[in-house]
């Protein structure tokens, strides 16, 4: 056993070593830093969107839309990405609204954008799913009237009372504007989720647009201003549905899915979107292997620094020895040296981890409207650490056994 | 009482050309608590190994070591190392002393791997070698007498029953090696402590009353100049 005075003797010569070497130190150590916070952010960054996109606060359990892609279907209506797979036509919203299993049905229509920013059709239904800002309401569905979600008025500047026109197409083309106006009559509070990028208008807005047509029918029909628009022609990009029970999303499965032949139903929403990131696992295995590889780099930064200050360092040994200083105290200093740069690395990796949670979240949010939460806990953010420090005790072995191994007499010269 | 005793006491060292070359054979030595003694001998005769055997630093072939009657020669490196920090101070001729340190944690440090930490005993130590208002300078701002004052506290620093000098003002200009010569007899006899110091410089052994040749009572000289 070490003694009292003994930890304090080799918390001073770690100290001041660490001085000594004052710019190797904080390289060695700031390669830590980048190494672990790295680790950390894919870790963290990772747990959270995966969360955030198989059971974050959609909402829904389930999308009925055009045959094929269910991940598309997803991706399209309720983290508005990607390109809408079709239209379904409006009797099967009608259909599924009235199914006793289905206890809310909210159609989406979608096609036009504001500033890059999709403008979904839809009901006032929806609404019961969020909370508004003060001063805002849900829209009036018989007027040129929008519901924007949070990102939307920080990002465009629209308030309660703008007016703005919608441009044709998922993509920001600014020579398809479409002539049409519409009043903000209400803005969402954040819901951290894809909403907050979104344009609401009501459904026969889409309808209406000028430019649309309808193909509900299967052929094309030009809707006029002011008239009521027949059920036939009308289409819908998705239906968004809540169900009644669980049972109810497996007989739906089974009937829409497995006999049908007309729509789509993803079901459930956070099955479909894990098995997105099944199929995207390879992304984060190779991302997780490079932040591996910078934690290996690092290590071996710290085994080069500290087993360079060694040799330099032999007659510092051989005197401490001839003070009475046991072998064992000079090996436990080496290592201690190393653990404690890894540790001052450790620290700083923190840094490091919320500048990259921070960027990631920016352009996450930006792209998605999922926020990640800064003060999210992983197990990374404890072992990544902590294993770094012990990595840091591991690599400072070798050079320890070298500062072990000091011939004192030899050392001490000159020999008289 | 002797503070310390070498009996049959042999070191040999493996020379390039693989002999066995013997470096030190003394039969018997004595040193009485308290004492100082100077040793005599020209370079190269095995003073300093001498000194490493007496502190443990190397282990002997044979025979005894007892400091304060307990046997080095048999302790195990620990167990010599344990010794050296609590009963032994070293005072090298280079000073030997840790360039990145204050002259107060050379201090300290070797109180730790003795007695234990005394900041206050540390401080007084250095006031004793007038270094009061230079505690916290690095050896490179301190002058070679002062860094060999520094080197005396520290070998004081654990209240040792013997102090063993090697060549110590051999780094010294002759003011102060006169300096540095007697503030080491002075702080040893003010603590009791024995005094072994070797040289080869005749102007300091004059000063003393004990002085023995080594060669006289290293055998193995006799072994080197037959062969």
């Amino acid at each position: 056993m070490m003694t009292g005075a003994t930890l304090r003797a080799i918390t001073l010569i770690v100290r001041r070593s660490l001085r000594q070497h004052a710019v190797s130190t904080l390289v060695t150590a700031a390669s830590v830093a980048l190494a672990v916070g790295l680790l950390m952010a894919v870790f963290s960054i990772n747990a959270q969107t995966y969360r955030a996109f198989t059971g974050g606060p959609v909402g829904f359990d389930a999308v009925l839309g055009a045959r094929g892609s269910q991940i598309q279907l997803v991706l399209n209506t309720v983290f508005h990405l990607e390109t809408s797979p079709g239209n379904i036509p409006w009797s099967l919203y009608e259909s599924i609204r009235r199914d006793p299993r289905v206890r809310l049905a909210i159609p989406y229509a979608v096609g036009d954008n504001f500033m890059g920013f999709r403008i979904v059709g839809t009901i006032g239904d929806l609404f019961s799913q969020f909370q508004f800002a003060p001063g805002g309401r849900a829209f009036d569905p018989a007027k040129n009237e929008a519901v924007i979600g949070q990102v939307v008025a920080e990002k465009t500047g629209l308030r309660v009372g703008s007016v703005f026109s919608p441009f044709h197409g998922v993509n920001f083309d600014e020579n398809m504007r479409h002539a049409d106006e519409f009043v903000v009559a209400g803005v969402l509070q954040t819901s951290h989720s894809p909403s907050d990028r979104v344009i609401w208008i009501p459904i026969d807005g889409v309808f209406h647009m000028t430019g649309h047509v309808l193909r509900g029918t299967g052929e094309t029909y030009q809707p006029r201003p002011g008239e009521e628009i027949p059920a036939e022609h009308k289409e819908v990009s998705a239906v968004m549905l809540k169900l009644r029970n669980p049972q109810a999303g497996f007989m739906l499965d089974q009937s829409i899915n497995r006999q049908g032949r007309v729509a789509t139903l993803a079901w459930p929403i956070g099955l479909v979107m894990a098995e997105l990131f099944d199929k995207m696992g390879w992304m984060y295995r190779i991302l997780q292997m490079v932040a591996w590889l910078i934690v290996g780099v690092a290590g071996a930064t710290v085994f080069a620094g500290v087993y360079n200050t060694i040799q330099e360092r032999r007659r510092d040994f051989a005197i401490l020895r001839a003070l009475g200083a046991r072998r064992r105290t000079v090996f436990s200093a080496v290592v201690i040296e190393s653990a404690a740069i890894t540790a001052l690395g450790a620290a700083a990796s923190f840094l490091v981890y919320g500048a990259l949670l921070a960027g990631a979240a920016a352009v996450i949010r930006a792209q998605t409207g999922v926020v990640l939460d800064a003060l999210y806990f992983h197990p990374a953010l404890i072992l990544g650490p902590i294993g770094a420090v012990a990595l840091g005790g591991a690599v400072g072995i070798v050079p320890a056994i070298k500062a072990y191994a000091t011939d004192v007499a030899a050392h001490l010269a000159p020999v008289s | 009482m002797d503070i310390l005793e070498l009996l049959e006491l042999k070191k040999s060292f493996l020379s390039p050309d693989a002999c066995l070359r013997p470096v030190i054979d003394i039969q018997r030595f004595n040193l009485p608590a308290g004492a100082q003694t100077a040793v005599m001998g020209e370079s190269g005769l095995g003073k300093t190994t001498l000194l490493n055997l007496i502190s443990g630093i190397l282990a002997a072939d044979a025979g005894q070591i007892l400091v304060g009657g307990r046997d080095m020669a048999k302790l195990s490196e620990a167990g010599r190392d344990k010794c050296r920090g609590r009963s032994i101070g070293y005072i090298h001729q280079t000073f030997n002393l840790l360039q990145g340190f204050s002259a107060i944690e050379n201090v300290l440090l070797a109180m730790a791997f003795g007695r234990g930490m005394d900041p206050p005993r540390a401080r007084a130590l250095l006031d004793r070698v007038g270094l009061r208002d230079r505690l916290n300078d690095r050896p490179r701002q301190l002058s070679s007498g002062q860094q060999q004052r520094v080197a005396i506290a520290r070998a004081l620093a654990n209240q040792p029953s013997l102090v063993l000098a090697d060549e110590p003002t051999g780094h010294l200009d002759p003011a102060n090696a006169r300096e540095a010569l007697a503030l080491i007899r002075e702080v040893c006899a003010e603590t009791g402590a024995a005094l072994l110091l070797v040289t080869h410089d005749r102007e300091i052994l004059a000063g003393f009353e004990s002085v023995v040749s080594l060669a006289a009572m290293n055998r193995a000289m006799d072994s080197a100049k037959s062969a």
